[in-house]
């Protein structure tokens, strides 16, 4: 069978017989301790639970965000490509056809009029954000708020469209 | 007459189209068809993908046919030899068509209510390219209605005949046609005239895009939502059987039973269409199949799930 050393940190164990300083027990000690001690003045890299906060990755995937674009208008055309996708079924949409004089809060002539999310049934799989054709859904790194009501995690459209005063940032999602 | 398609040799009737005959084989080797529609006298020779190579064009003259022909319009001919997609430049041909037919489809699929059941959709899904040469601007028009139930989205025509063909032959007289020419052709009706006809809904059926669109459901649900029932209701004008798609217990759409390749079985009136939307208005036959890989499965379990047996006894131990 051949010899597969994946990770290229394998060391062979050999049976050789050791020097008169390894033999003197001391000197080694001493140098194992040095190394224990050379971490001591080294960054650290542990996060203390309750005191730090731990710094989500970039593509962590929380709570669901309803883009709107530059101007204000709500990107979502209620195409339901993301309930399709959704393995848990969490998403329900009903659309509507947007009226004249309607131009600046919906970008296309079709809109959600109804878009939730059910968090309880949500798995956070990201399959929305991927389906998506008009980069309207993404998850964001903030987490789902805990509710004492279960009637409450059905997130309605208020509470997953951006506001344009305060919005969410994806551009370091990658997606595609 | 004998015919060979693709290596595949058939016996037909003299006066069978090129088309057919490979309908009557079936499989991979039928070409596809945007404007060729069983239903509707004289269509075809409109849309340009159904071209074949013929490599033989007779027993009697087996010379080959100098360029592509439109298998629709094709009749055969004793010992026509037929190539589909064993020829690389039917394939190739092929290809360019679905781009050209895309250059002025404006590509709504997400606001399209025809998205999932579009002839154009599984035509560029299997035959087309990801990229168009094209940059300029596409041609843009208003939207406009054909009478108070049908809408004409013309941005989305490929302008395939199926519909003035229809109209022209359920109505006695002309009501709707192409205006213009070439790049400015335009399907509409004469002056705002409202196509009206008791079989006038069957066009917003045969439109192979999303041109014309039923506007009582117009944005109501996506059709891969939706259970596409049999059902039947006791008509004067038309046979009643239709099909009607359901949500739950609701009747969202009525439109005509389907048939292989795009086509429908037969027409039906516009009051089983547009206005018997009541679950109590028809007699639910039960649920119609459809392809297995169709969009319109999604989500829907038509066939009973088998049962799965493992024999853990006769394998392990």
């Amino acid at each position: 069978m051949a010899e597969y050393n994946l990770s290229n940190r394998k060391v062979m164990v050999s049976n050789k017989k050791m020097t008169f300083s390894e033999r003197l027990y001391l000197p080694e000690i001493l140098r194992g301790m040095g190394v224990t001690i050379n971490h001591l003045f080294k960054p650290k890299v542990t996060y203390v639970y309750g005191k730090d906060i731990r710094p989500f990755a970039t593509t962590y995937r929380g709570q669901h965000v309803l883009k709107r674009d530059d101007e204000g208008r709500e990107r979502c055309v209620a195409c339901g490509m993301c309930a399709v996708a959704c393995p848990a079924e969490a998403i329900t949409i009903v659309a509507a056809e947007r009226q004249p004089g309607e131009e600046h809060l919906y970008r296309e002539e079709k809109y959600a009029s109804t878009y939730e999310i059910n968090m309880l049934r949500c798995i956070f799989c990201g399959l929305c954000e991927y389906a998506c054709p008009k980069e309207a859904i993404y998850l964001t790194q903030r987490l789902v708020e805990v509710e004492t009501n279960r009637r409450d995690f059905i997130y309605t459209k208020d509470d997953l469209l951006e506001s344009m005063d305060n919005r969410i940032d994806i551009s370091q999602r990658r997606l595609r | 007459m004998k015919v060979t398609i693709d290596g595949h040799t058939i016996d037909v009737e003299p006066g069978t189209t090129i088309l057919q005959a490979a309908r009557k084989i079936g499989g991979d080797i039928v070409p596809p068809a945007m404007c060729y529609h069983s239903l509707i006298e004289n269509t075809g020779g409109n849309c340009r993908v159904c071209m074949v190579k013929v490599a033989q064009g007779s027993e009697r003259d087996p010379r080959p046919m100098p360029k592509l022909v439109p298998s629709c319009k094709t009749e055969v001919q004793d010992g026509m030899v037929v190539e589909n997609i064993s020829n690389p430049n039917v394939l190739e041909a092929r290809k360019n068509v679905v781009e050209l037919l895309l250059i002025n489809h404006p590509l709504d699929c997400p606001v399209c209510d025809q998205a999932g059941e579009c002839e154009l959709q599984n035509l560029s899904f299997k035959h087309g390219v990801e990229m168009t040469f094209f940059e300029e601007d596409k041609r843009v028009f208003e939207m406009t209605s054909l009478g108070d139930k049908i809408k004409l989205h013309m941005n989305r025509c490929i302008v395939c005949f199926r519909c003035v063909k229809l109209v022209d032959q359920i109505s006695p007289e002309r009501q709707h046609g192409l205006l213009y020419r070439g790049d400015r052709a335009e399907i509409s009706s004469y002056i705002q005239k409202a196509v009206d006809s008791e079989w006038s809904g069957n066009i917003i059926d045969v439109c192979p895009v999303g041109a014309l669109t039923d506007k009582t459901f117009r944005f109501k649900s996506r059709v891969w939502f939706l259970k596409p029932m049999e059902a039947h209701r006791d008509c004067d004008t038309c046979s009643g059987n239709a099909l009607v798609w359901m949500f739950g217990n609701e009747i969202y759409r009525v439109t005509m039973r389907n048939a292989p390749y795009g086509e429908h079985e037969e027409l039906i009136c516009n009051t089983c269409r547009f206005e018997k939307k009541n679950v109590s208005d028809w007699e639910i036959i039960g649920p119609r199949e459809y392809p297995k890989f169709s969009v319109i499965n999604q989500n829907n379990y038509v066939t009973p799930p088998k049962k799965v047996v493992i024999n853990a006894d006769k394998r392990l131990l």
